[in-house]
């Protein structure tokens, strides 16, 4: 660098920078990431409960049958379909297309009430409750913090919903909508584990 | 250093006349009373976390006196077996969870966007909601021990003495939920700092040129997302064996109190290092600043911070090294404990070479300085005794690991600290501190720490136990203790000095000017106290440390407006320009969110419903402080440009 550009001083123009970013441009992106990285250590810790708990305990699972598949691998199948209107929502909200945003939080919501609806019945075929054994607390710390996200995940997306069709909108409320739609992409990559370990570590896991 | 001529820095440093100076002042607060409850500035939230945890801290302070004067005789009555128990855990739950992890983040609230050149900090008002939660949390837990329930089983709360089956009442309940509590505001801090860091720095800071302050705050954010969530989710199968009958920790029904410990210390270690390293990062600046030079080895500093963030995690077994944990285990984590010293030493070498080679001032701060390597190194070195497992059997639940943790945690973070305190009061105030009243507070404190801790290791070796409200004259210890206690009141003493030393510099202390010291760094570019957009441009950085380098400050930012206020968004690795962002403005839905959410985790300790009646409120909360207005709106699609 010679000495006059060392000595003359710049000027940035920050008016002419766009006023918002998608993805990882975005403090919301990284906000949101921040969450993910938090609530998917608390995911790992409740994993890891469950096989500490397996370590100390024979047999497994200790005199109570395992959960029944069937809610739980038909919510599984709902969790992943709903990736589908989700990713579209996403997509919508880059291009700041209002009506497919609306038609696929709509749709999202829908998918939402349905696995809310499916979660009460896996419940009930855990054939375990939180407080028969320390097998039973584990399944149920594990089931009930996953569905905690479940809910909260629909209840955001159901304000930004509401606001997607009441207003005021501008152009950052999509960045809102596209980092919505990766907290519900991290709730339903969660549950891969969880699943497996709620139903297929009772029936594979030496006891 | 004196800073050399710059065209580029006058015009930020001196603007002319005709320029605008200042900021408006309701850029990120409104006036009065309602701009207290609504105010969403980083520094008036920082000095808030700051005044808050010193608070605590002396609160804190005041708890251990009662211990020391409870220790200083044998025999003692002035205290109850049950009344010690609540107070010597209230003792370590004070200052491990209410005074040193908030006042590290409440440092980095102040410092961390006026080092990185920007206006706030990101997310503002979720630091506002920070602050609150963390305010009611140690409100909560002070109420409780006021009435008698205060936590009794230890900082660490081991089950089974906290379980349902020995901790009766509600007294673990409330230090639960204290956790919960705490453990959210650190969560939310973190994010935003590592958000702040990675997004908001003055175009032309590459990583490369960041700060050690912030580079120590961004590895500590790390550190609290991955380390935090272990105790909360503890915290809360606690209060669910005891409220609802879960059997996580009961070995009757397959739990296992052992899981506890593992949980626990997963935070519990990586705790003391994110303690420790705010500490070493506000280290590096004033040694920078009174050696008259740069610091020695930057990306060696860089480096050993991320090591140590990285090694803290694999250390918190050694806690346990007295529970049947598998022999190979034990020697595993005995390594881990030895290896982590080579990080720190690092450190300290480079120090030491940057002080070497400077011409050194010395001020208050740097003495501070000086203390943190002599008692931080004798911490250090018992540390390394207590890592090998022979000799911690022996060492276990005695006072010799009381003087360790006091040792590693005053040497390590209070100092260094303090010193902190002294280096940048002029900044968030405009006034310097008195130099006399503050070595008279250093030496006494220096005597005063070593005073009390140095005689516990003897004890401990002679087998004195911890956690023991009294003894036998017979056995010996009184002496010793009594020279303990001495050593307390001469901290109290200091703490004493130090206090008046603040509150006469305030009232009576002669002014600072922007860069009293002559530091290098860009916090010292902006007023003291800085205005409310802190600078009236953001610099272009040209160098590390801008203020002491002709090409440092390279330039600066036009075009951000102030209402509604703008910052500029870079890019992560090269601090590209890449878009401006429109803050929140002030406002007291974080406030309202937070007593909704205190009556949610307070009503928790004494039913489960509480959980859903109080989500109800909770949820409208936060969803009223999302909910943009029109006027807003209407600003902001004025100012918009689509990417």
């Amino acid at each position: 660098m010679s000495d006059a550009t060392r000595t003359a001083p710049r000027v940035i123009d920050a008016a002419v920078l766009p006023s918002y970013a998608f993805g990882h441009q975005s403090l919301m992106w990284w906000g949101t990431v921040g969450l993910m990285a938090i609530e998917g250590t608390v995911f790992a810790l409740a994993v890891v409960i469950y096989f500490y708990i397996w370590t100390t305990v024979s047999p497994w699972p200790p005199s109570v049958a395992p959960p029944d598949l069937r809610y739980g691998t038909l919510n599984t199948v709902i969790l992943l379909a709903s990736l589908y209107p989700n990713w579209i929502t996403k997509r919508a909200a880059e291009r700041e297309d209002l009506k497919l945003v609306r038609a696929g939080i709509i749709a999202s919501l829908v998918f939402a009430l349905l696995f809310i609806g499916v979660r009460i019945l896996e419940f009930g075929a855990l054939n375990c409750f939180w407080d028969t054994n320390a097998y039973g607390s584990a399944v149920w710390l594990l089931l009930g913090l996953h569905t905690t996200h479940l809910v909260t995940d629909a209840y955001d997306t159901g304000v930004l919903g509401v606001l997607m069709f009441t207003g005021p909108l501008e152009g950052k409320r999509y960045v809102d909508v596209s980092e919505n739609s990766l907290y519900w992409d991290f709730v339903v990559a969660t549950w891969i584990p969880i699943y497996a370990v709620i139903y297929l570590a009772p029936r594979f896991l030496p006891s | 250093m004196t800073p050399p001529a710059n065209p580029a820095l006058d015009a930020i440093a001196r603007p002319r006349a005709t320029q605008a100076i200042v900021a408006p002042p309701r850029m990120w607060s409104k006036p009065g009373v309602v701009g207290f409850f609504t105010t969403v500035d980083h520094k008036r939230i920082a000095l808030r976390f700051l005044v808050t945890a010193f608070a605590f801290f002396t609160a804190g302070g005041v708890l251990s006196g009662l211990v020391r004067h409870q220790l200083s005789v044998p025999d003692n009555t002035f205290l109850g077996p049950d009344a010690y128990n609540q107070i010597f855990t209230m003792h370590g739950t004070t200052m491990m969870f209410l005074f040193a992890v908030p006042v590290m983040q409440g440092m980095a609230l102040y410092l961390v966007p006026l080092m990185v050149g920007t206006r706030n900090i990101a997310f503002p008002r979720m630091n506002a909601y920070a602050y609150w939660i963390y305010l009611a949390g140690g409100v909560m837990v002070y109420v409780a021990l006021l009435g008698n329930v205060g936590p009794d089983a230890g900082w660490f709360s081991y089950v089974p003495l906290a379980g349902p089956q020995y901790g009766v009442g509600k007294r673990s309940d409330f230090w639960a939920q204290m956790i919960t509590f705490t453990e959210v505001s650190a969560l939310l801090v973190a994010t935003s700092i590592i958000t702040t860091v990675f997004k908001l720095r003055a175009p032309g800071m590459t990583l490369d040129r960041v700060p050690l302050f912030v580079w120590a705050m961004l590895v500590t954010s790390f550190m609290i997302l991955f380390a935090m969530p272990a105790v909360m989710l503890a915290s809360t199968a606690l209060i669910m064996d005891r409220l609802v009958g879960t059997h996580l920790f009961n070995p009757a029904e397959g739990g296992d109190p052992l899981l506890w410990q593992h949980l626990f210390w997963f935070f519990g270690h990586p705790e003391v290092y994110l303690i420790f390293m705010p500490a070493l990062g506000m280290i590096s600046p004033i040694v920078e600043t009174f050696s008259r030079r740069p610091i020695f080895g930057y990306p060696a500093m860089v480096l050993s911070l991320i090591a140590t963030g990285f090694f803290s995690f694999a250390l918190w077994v050694h806690h346990m090294f007295a529970t049947e944990i598998p022999e190979l285990g034990k020697s595993f984590f005995t390594a881990a404990s030895m290896v982590i010293a080579i990080p720190t030493a690092i450190q300290i070498f480079c120090w030491i070479a940057t002080l070497w080679m400077g011409r050194l001032v010395f001020k208050t701060a740097l003495l501070f300085i000086f203390g943190f390597f002599f008692i931080l190194v004798i911490g250090g070195l018992t540390g390394i005794m207590v890592a090998s497992v022979p000799l911690d059997l022996q060492l276990h639940d005695t006072q010799f690991v009381v003087a360790h943790l006091h040792y590693v945690l005053i040497g390590g973070a209070v100092f260094p600290l303090l010193g902190a305190i002294y280096y940048w009061f002029p900044k968030f105030t405009g006034k310097m501190m008195s130099e006399r009243l503050g070595h008279w507070h250093f030496w006494l404190m220096f005597v005063g720490v070593n005073l009390t801790f140095f005689p516990m290791h003897e004890l401990g070796l002679r087998g004195m136990p911890r956690r023991v409200y009294t003894y036998a004259a017979e056995q010996g210890f009184g002496p010793l203790n009594f020279a303990a206690s001495v050593g307390d009141i001469t901290v109290d003493i200091a703490m004493l000095l130090f206090l008046i030393n603040l509150v006469w510099s305030l009232w009576r202390g002669a002014r600072s000017g922007a860069n009293p010291w002559n530091a290098g760094t860009l916090e010292w570019l902006a007023a003291s106290p800085p205005s409310p957009s802190n600078f009236t441009a953001i610099p272009i950085v040209g160098g590390r440390a801008p203020l002491w380098e002709a090409n440092g400050v390279a330039g600066r930012v036009e075009g951000l407006v102030d209402d509604p206020p703008e910052v500029l968004v870079t890019s992560v690795l090269e601090a590209r320009p890449e878009h401006r962002a429109v803050f929140p403005s002030p406002s007291i839905w974080p406030l309202i969110s937070v007593l909704a959410t205190t009556a949610l985790f307070v009503g928790s300790i004494f039913t489960p419903w509480a959980v859903v009646w109080f989500a109800l409120p909770v949820a409208l909360a936060l969803t009223i402080w999302f909910w943009p207005t029109k006027a807003e709106t209407e600003q902001h699609l004025a100012l918009e440009r689509k990417p």
